[in-house]
């Protein structure tokens, strides 16, 4: 079963995506291991109560990305990568650091200034923790 | 053997104040197609044309591999048909429709019949005439669907029903797609439903094939832009934008056939993209019909 998962229609992207970021949580937080097979395209399809043609995409391109593989008639499985976990979650920082470099010059905001307004971000994080 | 469900070629059909123009689609097993257009648009009449209970005018069609109308006795054992017209009868309860169909069609699943009961919160000794609307709907469902027919063909399956029983529905139609050798065709104007569930999408309107394609393909083609566009500027027309829509320094540019270098040729044309965002069905539905109104008035 795959019950966690969970498509949102007040989510703006498209259904593909959604199914892609769900697949690489699976992996990064070591619910899906590297090498283990994962479902056949028509059964997540079913237990998403999305159509094939979706679920489909969602594989090619998390191949092309090299997270899984699929070979033809032994269906599909995480790409057997040492670390495969760990490299999803550095990625996932990576995209967010970019977007914040998009914004960043978007509102015409300096690196320098940029630093220091991580650092009080920073601050702000450990003070919560604390709290 | 074809590997087609459903090939509709130039089907044409005209009545005095609607006609059915040039209709063509396929469907290939395996996979879903969701018809959908307004009302009027045409669903219905190409349905009962499919199934052999209209003959078009001129054009040919193939059901399962057999031609329609004339093998539509043979192809009918393998299609599971249901629409909003289907009669049950009134004095008789659900249980007697199952046995009824069950001794009809050898394919009958009992085992997946009482599943379907108990989901779908029938009971077997209840009248039809005491069903709720949604209640007689689950029951025409249930009687085809448990025929595990190659083909479903339904008319407007989830209309009027609550989104409880829309979401079982379309939990069993997604189920049957684990078997790739069945196909599915549904029509609804609900386009939730169909962008969900289909893998490929039918756009008609008065009577004309707006588009048949692939989903995932068909909503990668549209995009709105958000555009900001500085004093002295002039957008220019576009090839692939359908529409744009200004006020002051801002625009919105719905595109129907996307591609990135878009987005560069208005940067280029010294426009700002401020966002390009992706588009629902439902809104790509009114999009295209407009647009498509507005040629055909132009």
């Amino acid at each position: 079963m795959n019950g966690a998962f969970a498509i949102s229609q007040a989510d703006k992207r498209p259904m593909y995506l959604q199914i892609m970021e769900q697949i690489k949580e699976r992996i990064a937080v070591g619910d899906w291991a590297p090498g283990q097979a994962i479902p056949s395209i028509r059964q997540l399809a079913a237990d998403l109560q999305v159509s094939v043609i979706t679920v489909k995409r969602s594989y090619l391109e998390l191949e092309r990305e090299g997270i899984i593989v699929t070979q033809q008639g032994k269906g599909s499985q995480v790409a057997p990568t040492p670390g495969l976990g760990a490299r999803l979650r550095e990625q996932e920082l990576t995209q967010h650091l970019e977007q914040v470099m998009r914004i960043a010059t978007q509102l015409g905001i300096r690196q320098k200034d940029l630093e220091e307004r991580l650092r009080e971000a920073g601050d702000r994080v450990a003070e919560k923790e604390t709290i | 053997m074809t590997d087609l469900a459903i090939e509709m070629t130039g089907v044409s059909k005209r009545y005095r104040y609607f006609a059915l123009d040039n209709v063509h689609f396929r469907v290939q097993k395996g996979q879903i197609m969701g018809l959908i257009g307004p009302n009027g648009a045409g669903k219905s009449t190409t349905i009962r044309i499919l199934m052999g209970l209209i003959r078009p005018d001129s054009g040919e069609v193939r059901v399962l591999g057999r031609r329609m109308p004339a093998e539509q006795v043979a192809a009918k054992w393998d299609i599971g048909f249901a629409s909003d017209d289907m009669r049950l009868y009134d004095q008789l309860t659900v249980g007697w429709h199952m046995n009824f169909i069950a001794s009809i069609y050898p394919n009958w699943d009992p085992a997946y019949a009482d599943v379907l009961l108990k989901r779908f919160g029938l009971v077997a000794e209840q009248k039809i005439k005491g069903l709720s609307h949604g209640q007689r709907v689950k029951a025409v469902l249930l009687l085809v669907l448990a025929r595990k027919p190659k083909l479903l063909v339904l008319d407007e399956p989830t209309t009027g029903l609550d989104p409880v029983a829309r979401h079982e529905i379309l939990r069993e139609l997604t189920a049957v797609m684990t078997d790739e050798g069945r196909s599915v065709l549904f029509s609804s104007h609900n386009t939730q439903d169909v962008e969900q569930i289909s893998d490929q999408i039918t756009f008609i309107d008065r009577g004309r094939i707006l588009d048949s394609m692939d989903k995932e393909a068909y909503l990668d083609r549209w995009r709105r832009l958000r555009l900001e566009v500085p004093a002295g500027v002039e957008l220019p027309a576009l090839p692939g934008v359908i529409g744009v829509r200004q006020e002051g320094r801002l625009a919105v540019a719905t595109a129907n056939a996307f591609v990135p270098d878009l987005a560069n040729e208005y940067e280029s044309r010294g426009a700002r993209v401020q966002r390009i965002e992706n588009m629902t069905l439902e809104e790509i539905f009114v999009a295209n019909v407009e647009h498509s109104r507005e040629e055909v008035e132009a």
